[in-house]
């Protein structure tokens, strides 16, 4: 279980978070939402340990990770990051087998089995295809799988997403976050879409300006007064007729964007 | 309560692991350092036996023989073997050590500040070099060192310099990458100034000589004695940055990635910003600064090798070692006994073999 205890992050007199309190079930998809700004990334950067916390801690099945040596929570928390840009021509193939380098010392040298799981990684992610090209090539969804299929052989218990549909086109969005719900790992993803998130996410917590507006279901979060108190925009919710999942609809008056498109 | 599916183990597939014949094997390292390593060594022969004045191969080789296993030489043959074992024997190892060096430095550094631009010297380290240099002729420090004096202030001028660039770029956030380059550049021009006053102020043209030997790079004052520094401290770069393969590959998708990763993107940087300062401070004192081997040899590499920084590692130093032999044999030779810069040599042949592979095998540094 992940748990967010009282985290606090601040930056030249900023506070970025303030005394975040959040629990992560295991096996459960939590979805962290919020407007530019409200410290979503702040916090996952604090649970993959690109930062350290100014104030309280992430703690894993209850031990605080930054007692521990960025190696040992590589092993158990994956991470895909907004800064994955690379310059170098590294194949898509060996990218994703530097997933397997937080369970090695030195120098990396796959076994068998890793090789194995690094195939896997690349068909859950369907770039098999991609697996000798330079990532310098790949256009920026097809770059996005990549990284999630190296957050992947790094054999995690709980991934940590930072907005991971970002550049997807919309079969891979829905494909990742279906995968994200089904792969039984414990997920904390940082989203914009509200419905992708009233989809998939068990529970969702709300960010305003670094606390935590609301935390519950996607249907006690993402009621139309919440969600206008936090974006402030105006929703309909309403039921998905097929599946039953609760989306919301955005209140955009059509004549005003009749009047713009024209 | 939240309902938990069941998990899809993803990964729980050891028939599948264990049948697996086809896996990629990792590509082989061995035969490219061998056929590398033999070309050295005939690079090696072929700088020592070939020069202005002649020698005959065989002598070359009887003199390297007598020397190596200690024989004596008659008095018609001093003039050929001191040719052959005081002048040209320490010039083409030093052209191979600061070859491998400057290579093997460039790849660090390109990783380190992740920036394709970047060469051992960008970190302010030749310019530095240039104002310890220029202040022994203008206020004739270290002269008890004698002729260590100017190698001796060069390399301590070049560690100063590495010093206030790490000062001046270091943040709360680390040294990150950009804050570094950056620095480098300032403080270049800083160092630069400093030397131009130095110069300036200089009673007799001797500085001026002195300073241009420093910023353009040269072999020319080889002796056995530039030789055990440098090369000691190329070897524990190429041994140590060789263990460090995976971590640079780790260090170059990013530092918050390199984090998530489990590697400790800062604390990486900033080891391998010592080991390169004091390595470059090691080559710069003996030759100047030798452009374009560490700009541009790492991407030559790269291109033919892939990225992936063991194999770059194993390779950038036989590459390195071998271009700088040849380059240095032909700035001796072309225009003898007058010598070319070195510059000139790696330009001319550099820049021409750097564009065909470039476009040759669609390299991609930095995007599209």
């Amino acid at each position: 279980m992940l748990s967010l205890r009282e985290l606090s992050v601040e930056v030249a007199g900023t506070m970025l978070i303030r005394e975040l309190r959040l629990d992560v079930g295991v096996g459960e998809v939590v979805g962290l939402l919020g407007p530019n700004g409200s410290g979503k990334s702040t916090a996952l950067r604090c649970v993959y340990r690109a930062l350290a916390p100014s104030g309280g801690a992430v703690l894993l099945d209850g031990t605080d990770i930054a007692e521990q040596g960025l190696r040992d929570t590589a092993r158990r928390i994956a991470a895909l990051t907004q800064d994955s840009r690379a310059d170098l021509d590294f194949t898509v193939e060996e990218v994703v087998a530097l997933g397997r380098s937080p369970h090695q010392r030195g120098n990396l040298r796959l076994s068998a089995h890793e090789r194995a799981l690094c195939r896997e990684a690349l068909r859950r992610m369907d770039i098999t295809h991609l697996a000798q090209r330079s990532v310098l090539t790949l256009s920026g969804g097809e770059r996005q799988r990549v990284l999630v299929a190296r957050a992947l052989v790094q054999e995690p218990e709980v991934l940590v997403l930072d907005e991971p549909t970002n550049h997807l086109d919309v079969r891979h969005q829905v494909e990742l976050l279906k995968f994200l719900r089904d792969c039984g790992l414990t997920v904390l993803v940082a989203l914009h879409d509200l419905n992708l998130a009233a989809a998939v996410c068990h529970r969702i917590a709300l960010l305003r300006a670094g606390s935590l507006a609301a935390c519950g279901t996607p249907a006690e979060v993402l009621t139309p007064e919440t969600v206008h108190a936090v974006f402030g925009v105006e929703v309909t919710q309403v039921t998905h007729p097929v599946t039953g999942a609760l989306q919301l609809l955005y209140d955009l008056p059509a004549d005003e964007t009749e009047g713009i498109s024209r | 309560m939240v309902n938990v599916p069941e998990p899809l183990r993803l990964f729980a597939e050891p028939e599948a692991a264990r049948s697996d014949t086809r896996a990629a094997r990792p590509r082989r390292l061995a035969g490219p350092v061998l056929l590398l390593s033999a070309a050295l060594v005939l690079s090696l022969i072929a700088g020592i036996a070939l020069g202005p004045s002649n020698v005959a191969l065989s002598d070359v080789l009887r003199y390297l023989g007598k020397a190596i296993t200690g024989g004596t030489i008659t008095g018609d043959e001093v003039t050929g073997y001191s040719i052959v074992w005081q002048v040209r024997t320490p010039r083409v190892l030093l052209a191979a050590v600061v070859g491998a060096g400057l290579a093997v430095v460039g790849v660090a550094v390109q990783a380190l500040v992740r920036n394709a631009l970047a060469d051992p010297f960008v970190l302010g380290i030749s310019s530095g070099a240039s104002v310890g240099a220029a202040a022994v002729v203008v206020f004739g420090l270290f002269a008890g060192l004698g002729v260590l004096a100017l190698s001796t202030a060069a390399f301590l001028g070049a560690l100063g310099a590495t010093a206030l660039v790490y000062l001046a770029a270091r943040s709360k956030f680390g040294l990150t990458p950009l804050r570094l380059v950056l620095t480098g550049v300032a403080l270049t021009y800083a160092f630069q100034a400093v030397m131009s006053v130095l110069v300036y102020l200089s009673p007799n043209g001797q500085a001026a000589q002195t300073v241009l030997f420093w910023l353009l790079g040269s072999l020319g004052s080889a002796t056995w004695a530039s030789l055990p520094l440098a090369a000691l401290g190329v070897a524990v770069a190429v041994v140590v940055l060789l263990r460090y393969g995976t971590a640079l590959d780790v260090l170059s998708m990013g530092d918050e990635t390199a984090m998530s990763l489990g590697t400790d993107a800062a604390a990486l940087r900033r080891w391998l910003f010592l080991l390169t300062a004091v390595v470059t401070g090691l080559l710069v004192a003996v030759s100047g600064s030798i452009g374009f081997v560490g700009l541009v040899l790492p991407h030559v590499v790269r291109m033919i090798a892939g990225s992936g920084h063991r194999r770059v590692l194993a390779l950038a130093p036989l590459v390195g070692a071998v271009f700088l032999v040849w380059v240095d044999l032909l700035a001796r030779t072309l225009v003898a006994p007058e010598e070319l810069p070195l510059g000139v040599i790696t330009a001319l042949i550099g820049v021409p073999v750097f564009l065909v592979v470039m476009r040759r095998r669609g390299y991609a540094f930095g995007g599209r």
